[in-house]
């Protein structure tokens, strides 16, 4: 095992936590913890649906799509949890997403409901 | 081909960083590096396609789609249609030759779905890669990764894309190969044609413009498909769906992501379409089949996470 120090990252709006590594991005430890904290898109910073606000806690943070992260949106500690590597344990909340709805997934809830 | 436009011929996709990309388009799905750019752009191609390069990658700091561009036959073709392009309403802009290394005058041109297209007559050829025109053999050696053989398609999502699909087929010629239709009869789904290929470009309603779904590339076989999931584990790359089959056009696909985000295809097989057939018609009640035959269940993932 690694010596990498592991910090403990808190999930206030889903009631969960989970452990990360300090060389893990938060959105894959969360995926090998088989938690459902925090939805899952892309995973290289790009779709935004893993779009999560931190609210204590000291991070680091690869680059992020601007077009969902924004300077000011990353002042103010939002950030894509698959760009996000801990430095202390965190405290966190997901589901800052909105998701666009096609057509195509529409019609599949339609039939869903129906 | 009834207007002459030939092919897909190239992608420029935005990426992050363009060292990491270059692990996945060049490493990963095994395209060939062609050259760097003044501008940085990396360009690239599948061993199999003859001119100079298809895929093109930019460094920015948002991923996703600038244009792609199809081939058309010669100049006069190209100037026709720059000429019906304009008439038909889309906002047109002449690329001049070289802005893209090795490529002719390009014309560009806005659409419903909020995508930037292109065509154009002349591109460097430089031949298959590794490979003679006179008594070639089956492959090259050397080839890395999925061995992609060539960019095949793209899928783009945005708002009104029976707008689009009247762009294509009246100024373009594309045919509509497949679609899903709604209840009410609306398309949510077209998969359009200039070619015998049961794609050559597809789109997805949508309410944003502009979105990016993936940029696809032919490999020869199901086992190749299955050595490209080998490798995707292997590599710990994110993966999206796969390997599997999907009803529509009933291609044998996996789906994953590059570093950025931007969603990579790789699949084999599906149908084919001549000029007099009828589009193929998926219900979008059974969007679950029509998308991932086997599973017959729709993965959220697959239909929300764009760039």
């Amino acid at each position: 095992m690694s010596d990498q120090a592991t910090h403990l990252i808190k999930v206030v709006n889903r009631d969960q936590s989970f452990k990360c590594a300090e060389d893990q991005v938060l959105l894959i430890a969360m995926e090998r913890f088989n938690a459902n904290a925090i939805n899952v898109g892309c995973r290289g910073g790009g779709c935004g649906v893993c779009k999560i606000r931190i609210l204590h806690g000291d991070y680091e943070c690869k680059q992020m799509s601007k077009a969902h992260i924004s300077e000011a949106e990353q002042q103010q500690g939002f950030v894509l949890a698959c760009r996000v590597f801990p430095r202390t344990d965190l405290e966190i909340e997901s589901d800052h997403h909105q998701a666009v709805e096609s057509s195509y997934k529409k019609a599949g809830a339609r039939k869903a409901a129906s | 081909m009834k207007k002459g436009v030939m092919r897909p011929g190239h992608i420029q996709i935005r990426v992050l960083d363009v060292e990491e990309a270059l692990k996945h388009y060049r490493d990963l799905l095994g395209l060939i590096e062609v050259e760097r750019d003044s501008q940085g752009r990396a360009y690239l191609k599948g061993w199999t396609e003859v001119d100079k390069f298809s895929v093109v990658l930019r460094e920015a700091d948002e991923p996703g789609m600038d244009f792609v561009g199809y081939k058309v036959l010669d100049n006069q073709t190209l100037e026709k249609l720059q000429g019906e392009l304009i008439e038909y309403g889309c906002n047109v802009e002449e690329i001049p030759a070289g802005e893209l290394n090795g490529c002719g005058r390009r014309v560009r041109f806005d659409s419903p779905t909020g995508h930037m297209f292109e065509i154009y007559a002349e591109k460097e050829q430089t031949g298959k890669w590794g490979l003679s025109n006179v008594n070639p053999e089956a492959w090259p050696r050397g080839l890395t990764g999925m061995k992609a053989t060539r960019f095949d398609h793209c899928l783009l999502y945005g708002p009104n894309i029976v707008g689009t699909l009247d762009l294509f087929q009246k100024v373009l010629g594309f045919d509509l190969a497949e679609q899903v239709i709604d209840p009410e009869g609306n398309k949510a789904a077209v998969f359009l044609t200039a070619s015998m290929k049961a794609h050559d470009v597809a789109f997805i309603e949508c309410p944003e413009p502009g979105k990016f779904h993936h940029a696809s590339f032919y490999l020869d076989t199901w086992e190749a498909v299955l050595r490209a999931a080998d490798l995707i584990s292997m590599e710990d790359v994110s993966l999206d769906i796969g390997p599997t089959r999907h009803g529509l056009t009933h291609g044998q696909t996996i789906y994953f992501f590059d570093p950025s985000g931007n969603r990579s295809e790789v699949f084999c097989g599906g149908d084919y379409h001549y000029p007099d057939h009828e589009p193929v018609t998926w219900k979008a009640e059974d969007l679950g089949k029509a998308i991932f035959y086997h599973d017959r269940v729709l993965n959220e993932r697959f239909l929300t996470v764009l760039t």
